[in-house]
């Protein structure tokens, strides 16, 4: 008897579902790397810049011209005046050449020896510019009736310059100094111990509460849509706009918090919760577990609600108490979904960056790894320390993919 | 713990926090809507609820009538009353009369009707294992219930509310949150303010915009690249429909930084189109997951008999799989539309020009110290109840949206 042995090479059906299959997913790989994987080359190549967020405009050589000097009949003479700047402090700008169409009715006297004068065509080459270089180039000349009569501005023809330089971006000059900088002092490991505080209070936290609330509505009762929704609302909502809300609900001055908590008698004075160094850190995190956890009740409903109960019946037989069941029955099953679960919103929290924005602003030891990118990119306008950051936060997050694909994978089908 | 099993101390226990927790939650609410200055008075509710808690023990707590419910509420109202002389809020009745015997009713029931709940069926001497349990289940059930909706509500609440005073109100006592409905439309004049003065419209045209193009162009991505790693075969498969979801895991201000050098260089920043570039690959990985997952529960075989009638692979997807998978299309439009209406940081950073703001961004503008606080939340409140309406709409679809994919059950 013959057996049917199944092709081992790739058959040319096969090889064109493989090639459907490519084209299907060319545009969102080519869409992700364009703008995930480019920005992340791009990030580690800008860690070793010396850059700052002004070089990002490319040094252009800059002029304004005027005339000084008071004429009131033919023949009076007068300064032509431009003022030639390169404001960059740190470059060059080679091949300086301005090209100027002067009004109607002067008469030169004395031309710079760098100009030429056609007609009324004015060309100057000026070569190089020195960093933060600036010089007046005075032209006198004397005035006929004609331009007296007219007045004319001197801007009127604006004068056209040239002129290159090369910016820091894309030049060979590479330095460790970002790094030096941004692992100098203690302020670093300040950084990565809030950090740390805050992914994993937050992170636990958030799984607990959504643990809990999970457990409140795991069974049907009138109004448990209605419940659900509302437990929802603070994940759904705008970020901006709940955390504006309790920056007012907490403010020391006319927050309802204070006001609330004087009144009860539990405070002598108002706290600044988001203002100060320890509660601020604190404020933070429970903000980050109140509008996660609806995310872990979710998922952990989910998983409870597809538990078979015939367990629990059999549980029932067995005299099992209720705490019994939740912990020998119930855990062991939702294990899978909390451990990914943690995973997830561990990476999650440690990636976050607008809460603690818009609630501190940094401020008050609550500077997370992710707020200090901003804080050197934008606040103090070093991109290239900010990258530096950035760089450290990406090579943390390969380590947690790892993990992450180790032990998350199996269960849950993540 | 043998010591704790006697429906008394169990009783007593729980009567005593559930009236700690109900007086609190009424002092605050009548503080927060009238604006007078109630108190809890721990040291009388907390008696109270276990006074009330002890006579339900003692009374067998058989039938649940109306009368019986009615007479214990009223006599834990009573108790408060008397042990707070006659001021069951800290201050005279005089003040807000009708406000104030409302709470009390409020209190009254809300400690007795649940805890005859909370103790039914429990005797009031030693307790078995289930008995003691099922008491306590209950009574942290309960209490959670009020527990999650207060520290759900009471921020919107405040949200809402702020949105209609004015600054010295404020400023003048925090804690009052009554509206004074004689000032009629100019209740509203946040909201109008916003409107006219700051471009509110406009930025709610823009963030619509944004958002619903955000759910096309994903869907249109991720659509076909989910059907290709869910059915397709060819070498990788499994390699990508795991990758994909890595790009969920590189934090967003990582890539914010140098999207920002090169919008800023290409004279992207500052346009709606560049935005547009953005949103979309933000959402497509996550989108792709959750499709995948549902294009995979989906009989393979009426696919296949559609093939086998001749139908090219594009076709089986327009005709077939597409309508069946509808459901799973709508949940994730509708997260997708989530993430782009919400979307903050990106923005924040690229949009300068207020002409071309998203709400958000719009909202962010209106956090400075030279504009009110109510203007602040009346922005808030305009950004939040757009996406709170379609959510509790279709909040069916968007709860099976948010866990679709990563849960097998």
């Amino acid at each position: 008897m013959r057996t049917s042995i199944a092709p081992k090479d790739t058959g040319p059906l096969q090889k064109r579902e493989a090639k459907l299959a490519w084209g299907m997913l060319a545009p969102t790989l080519i869409s992700a790397s364009l703008v995930v994987i480019l920005p992340l080359i791009a990030i580690f190549w800008i860690s070793f810049k010396p850059i700052g967020l002004a070089d990002l405009r490319v040094p252009t050589p800059k002029v304004y011209e005027r005339i000084r000097g008071d004429f009131n009949q033919a023949g009076d003479e007068a300064e032509l005046q431009y003022r030639l700047t390169n404001s960059s402090p740190k470059e060059a700008i080679t091949g300086v050449t301005m090209r100027d169409v002067l009004p109607e009715g002067m008469t030169i006297l004395q031309l710079d020896q760098r100009c030429t004068l056609e007609g009324r065509n004015l060309f100057c080459d000026f070569g190089d510019l020195e960093p933060g270089y600036r010089e007046r180039i005075k032209i006198p000349f004397s005035a006929n009736q004609a331009f007296i009569d007219a007045d004319p501005n001197p801007r009127d023809s604006v004068a056209q310059l040239t002129g290159s330089s090369n910016s820091v971006l894309f030049d060979a000059t590479f330095t460790l100094d970002n790094f030096i900088k941004i692992f100098d002092g203690r302020e670093f490991w300040k950084v990565i111990g809030v950090t740390v505080f805050y992914a994993v209070f937050g992170t636990i936290g958030a799984l607990v509460v959504g643990l809990f609330a999970a457990l409140l509505l795991n069974k049907s009762f009138r109004g448990q849509g209605i419940l659900r929704g509302l437990f929802l609302f603070p994940y759904v909502a705008p970020v901006i706009a709940v955390a504006f809300t309790w920056v007012t609900l907490f403010d020391p001055f006319s927050g309802s918090a204070n006001a609330l908590l004087i009144q009860m008698g539990a405070l002598d004075q108002p706290i600044n919760f988001f203002g100060q160094a320890p509660q601020a850190l604190i404020m933070v995190t429970v903000f980050e577990i109140w509008r996660y956890f609806p995310m872990s009740f979710l998922f952990i409903l989910a998983r409870m609600q597809s538990i078979d109960t015939d367990m629990y019946e059999a549980a029932d037989m067995d005299g099992a108490s209720p705490f019994q069941k939740f912990w020998y029955l119930s855990m062991p099953q939702l294990l899978g979904i909390i451990s990914v679960l943690f995973l997830l919103r561990f990476i999650w929290t440690f990636n976050k960056f607008d809460d603690i924005f818009l609630l501190t602003g940094g401020s008050a030891g609550t500077r997370t790894l992710t707020v200090s990118v901003y804080e050197q990119a934008f606040a103090i306008s070093n991109i290239g320390a900010g990258a530096a950051v950035a760089v450290v936060i990406f090579a943390i997050l390969v380590v947690f993919s790892f993990f992450f694909f180790k032990y998350g994978s199996q269960e849950e089908g993540l | 713990m043998s010591l704790l099993r006697y429906g008394y101390v169990v009783g007593t226990i729980i009567g005593l926090l559930w009236g700690m927790t109900v007086s609190v939650c009424v002092a605050i609410g009548l503080s927060l809507l009238t604006g007078a200055a109630a108190t809890p008075g721990l040291l009388a509710a907390m008696p109270a609820g276990a006074i009330a808690a002890l006579v339900l023990l003692l009374a067998k707590n058989k039938q649940a009538s109306w009368l019986f419910a009615g007479s214990i509420a009223t006599l834990t109202g009573a108790v408060l009353l008397m042990l707070r002389f006659g001021q069951p809020f800290g201050i005279s009745l005089e003040i807000n009369t009708t406000g104030q015997i409302l709470a009390l009713v409020i209190f009254a029931l809300g400690t007795a009707l649940p805890l005859a709940k909370f103790l039914k069926g429990i005797p009031f001497g030693a307790l078995s294992r289930h008995e003691f349990e099922e008491a306590i289940i209950r009574f942290l059930t309960g209490f959670g219930y009020v527990f999650f909706t207060a520290i759900v509500a009471i921020p919107f609440f405040v949200m809402i509310m702020t949105s209609f005073k004015s600054q010295q109100a404020l400023l003048a006592n925090p804690l009052d949150y009554s509206l004074d409905f004689s000032k009629g439309w100019d209740l509203f004049r946040s909201y109008v303010e916003l409107f006219r003065d700051f471009n509110f419209g406009q930025y709610l045209v823009t963030s619509f915009f944004v958002s619903v193009m955000t759910v096309l162009i994903t869907l249109l991505f991720s659509v076909p690249g989910a059907y290709a790693v869910a059915r397709l075969r060819f070498k990788g498969q499994a390699m990508m429909s795991r990758s994909i979801l890595l790009i969920y895991m590189v934090p967003m201000i990582v890539l914010a930084l140098p999207i920002y050098i090169v919008f800023s260089m290409v004279g992207l920043r500052n346009s709606i189109l560049g935005i547009l570039l953005i949103y979309p690959v933000t959402t497509i990985p996550v989108a792709l997951y959750m499709l995948q997952g549902y294009f995979r529960g989906l009989p393979a075989e009426i696919e296949e008999a559609g093939l086998m009638d001749g139908l090219s692979r594009l076709k089986v997807i327009w005709q077939i799989t597409l309508p069946l998978s509808l459901p799973a299309i709508a949940s994730v439009s509708l997260y997708v539309f989530m993430i782009g209406w919400n979307e903050f940081l990106l923005a924040f950073m690229l949009l300068d020009d207020p002409s071309k703001f998203t709400l958000t961004r719009g909202v962010a503008m209106l956090n400075s110290s030279e504009i009110p606080r109510q203007h602040l939340m009346a922005g808030s409140v305009i950004a939040t109840i757009p996406i709170m309406l379609i959510f509790l709409g279709l909040e069916r679809f968007m709860t099976k949206g948010l866990t679709a994919g990563s849960v097998k059950g």
